[in-house]
């Protein structure tokens, strides 16, 4: 039950960044309030491709190169989004977020609540995250749960093509500040290791994936796997994989963490029975025991047996190719735990 | 035009102060009336703060609940700068924020309804004294020092974009201006010569500690020289010069020649907040001789532009004004506590 607003018409084959950039694309031909702004996303597209030929199209006055200065840009933003701008601000890694946090979660995220709804900050902070490719403990983290924790942001992270540009023409339409968390392993990067999904079909033309609402990237009555961004490409392919061996998995993608959809968690829940949690933010404190309490909150008697979560554990990301894949949730975990949650 | 092509060629050293023109008799009158006028806020703050704070000051009692930082003696630096500004021009204030939201004109009764955490207030009680927000000014202030310097730019950003000449105020104390927000904004209001005039209240105190054992340099306009940008020190809290000062500033932003800072070497007559017992000071003695208001008054008084029966008018205006923004929020209910979930997010998307 997709319930991705799609416009009957055509669609291409396109990367999630490729995506991304479309969405972009329309949104500032639409508005012209709408600017991207960030480090190298002029003349060098974006670091990981957010914004491959909007200097181009748009020119230098609405797709600006900054200098490093997350604090003065991203509050920059802030203030012209306060003035009715509507600027899109890509801070280059999600672990930099520690250089500039007062202004995202002080400043971005609090300045609605406390004029008491009188002045609206509608800003999209885009924000790369993920490991898998060796980039050490400064350089990998998903910290979405860290923004998602953190009260006043929406915070959306989309898993394929098609989400990336419904979400992302969504997060510029929201009145609201919206995090944009783009994991660098979905976006079809030429220089990484390709995963099959990260090119899909993509509407084209005007697509909106509404804020808050999960989709059942594939349905199965045995177990649910909730999970998102990059370890949705995960689960699924363990799902192919215990198909054969009469396993059938449910895998919710969560695609928003704020607003959390947890009425879809509920149903996925109540129809299966068990639940794993694959999430590849830090463990304790985070997402997964985020989604357990949903359940449970609810009604511990949804599940048949305990749930499992398959996150990071807590740890730096480590460098080294073979300690970072041991504390990733890839296939290895997540099939076991699902294995695991099936025994009882 | 590019960013590029409208980066400001300035020369890279501080500004000298200019001495001041004689000032327009009226100007020099409305300059006392509004610094009364924030001083009159500021004692009507003060005596409502202190009522009901129990016997042994319990800092969450009492009709206005919370910390309370007051601005008396710092009304030059409001007073001069606001003085150029309309309500179309934005103004970002600091964690004392009262004296430059007075000056700049947000409405007394909605303001102090805000600081009494009542339903009427600017931020119908979710904002408190420290986070003011009136977009009918474009006011705003932080909570959190030299990070309200970077929304101040980005106000500056869409004012240039949108083709006017409006300014944004950007203001801090002197200890904010060893904060890394500080360096980066000065950096890039440069860089893209954009409207903002930045204002350092130098009032000598970071709570606590100097500024000699804070600050590596004796003034803040040589850093804005570091940035390329014009940069004065005002050493007297005289609010003629700070006039002076702004003016050339403001007049600067509004012509396109982009940023520049003020410091103003003002007067922290009261404590960091109330409750402080300002154990640590030893520039208390005789501090009411350099009240600036007093002293102002004398300079009118001097001039004839002043007579007493006048100046005591002045005040006896602003203290009914506000007397009426102090009952308007007195009477005015609280926040349904049953809604203090409320207005986290924007209830309706645009879309």
């Amino acid at each position: 039950m997709s319930i991705t607003e799609t416009r009957p018409g055509t669609s291409r084959r396109l990367t999630t960044s490729k995506a991304m950039v479309a969405a972009l694309t329309e949104e500032m031909e639409r508005d012209p309030s709408v600017f991207y702004l960030g480090e190298d996303v002029g003349a060098y597209g974006g670091i990981f491709g957010s914004t491959t030929g909007l200097l181009e199209r748009f020119g230098p006055e609405r797709v600006i190169d900054t200098p490093i200065s997350e604090t003065a840009f991203i509050g920059l933003g802030i203030g012209a989004a306060v003035e009715g701008m509507r600027p899109v601000v890509e801070l280059m890694f999600a672990d930099f977020l520690g250089v500039c946090l007062d202004q995202i979660y002080n400043h971005m995220a609090k300045i609605h609540f406390e004029s008491g709804g009188h002045v609206r900050v509608p800003m999209v902070l885009a924000t790369a995250a993920g490991g898998g490719y060796s980039d050490g403990a400064q350089h990998s983290q998903c910290l979405w749960g860290t923004f998602a924790h953190l009260p006043g942001m929406k915070v959306v992270v989309p898993s394929n093509p098609a989400d990336a540009k419904g979400l992302m023409t969504a997060a510029i339409r929201d009145d609201n500040p919206v995090v944009y968390v783009f994991h660098k392993g979905v976006m079809g990067l030429p220089w990484m290791a390709k995963n099959p999904r990260s090119t899909d079909e993509v509407p084209d033309g005007e697509h909106v994936v509404p804020i808050g609402k999960a989709r059942i990237a594939r349905a199965g009555t045995d177990v649910t796997v909730v999970t998102l961004s990059l370890s949705v490409h995960h689960a699924l392919d363990v799902a192919d994989t215990l198909a054969t061996d009469g396993i059938d998995v449910e895998v919710l993608d969560l695609r928003s963490l704020v607003p959390l959809d947890r009425e879809a968690i509920l149903g996925s829940v109540s129809r299966t029975g068990r639940l794993v949690v694959v999430d590849e933010d830090y463990q304790s404190f985070g997402v997964s025991g985020e989604v357990v309490a949903t359940v449970t909150d609810q009604d511990p008697g949804l599940l048949r047996a305990p749930a499992r979560r398959v996150a990071t554990p807590d740890v730096p990301i480590p460098y080294a190719h073979g300690l970072e894949y041991a504390v990733l949730p890839r296939h290895d975990r997540i099939e076991r735990a699902v294995r695991d949650v099936l025994q009882w | 035009m590019s960013i590029d092509a409208r980066r400001a060629g300035v020369p890279a050293q501080a500004r000298e102060p200019a001495r001041p023109a004689p000032l327009d008799p009226e100007v020099r009158v409305e300059l006392f009336e509004t610094m009364v006028l924030c001083r009159s806020y500021e004692e009507a703050i003060l005596a409502a703060y202190h009522a009901d704070k129990g016997p042994g000051f319990d800092i969450g009692k009492g009709l206005v609940p919370g910390e309370m930082h007051l601005s008396a003696g710092q009304e030059p630096v409001a007073a001069g700068v606001c003085a150029h500004l309309t309500v179309d021009d934005a103004v970002t204030a600091t964690h004392r924020p009262h004296h430059l939201a007075v000056a700049h004109g947000v409405d007394l009764r909605r303001m102090t309804a805000e600081i009494f955490g009542r339903e009427t207030g600017l931020g119908r009680g979710r904002g408190g004294h420290m986070h003011l927000f009136d977009p009918a000014t474009h006011f705003s202030c932080s909570g959190i020092i030299a990070e309200g310097y970077p929304p101040a730019l980005g106000q500056a950003f869409a004012f240039l974009r949108s083709g006017t000449d409006r300014v944004a105020v950007a203001v801090t104390g002197e200890g904010a201006a060893n904060q890394g927000a500080f360096h980066e904004s000065l950096n890039l209001a440069a860089l893209w010569a954009l409207p903002v005039v930045f204002v350092v209240e130098d009032n000598d105190w970071g709570i606590s500690v100097r500024r000699s054992a804070s600050t590596s340099v004796s003034s803040n306009a040589v850093r804005a020289a570091a940035y390329g940008i014009p940069g004065e020190r005002i050493e007297d809290n005289d609010v003629e010069a700070v006039y002076a000062a702004a003016g050339r500033a403001v007049a600067h932003a509004r012509s396109g020649r982009g940023p520049s800072l003020v410091e103003v070497r003002t007067l922290r007559m009261w404590g960091h907040f109330e409750g402080d017992a300002q154990g640590y000071r030893d520039d208390l003695d005789g501090i009411e001789h350099r009240d600036p208001i007093t002293r102002y008054e004398q300079v009118l008084l001097d001039a004839d532009l002043l007579d007493t029966e006048t100046a005591a008018g002045i005040r006896e205006r602003a203290r009914e004004r506000v007397a009426d923004a102090v009952d308007f929020a007195r009477e005015s209910p609280l926040p349904d506590p049953s809604t203090a979930t409320d207005y986290v997010f924007a209830e309706e998307a645009s879309s």
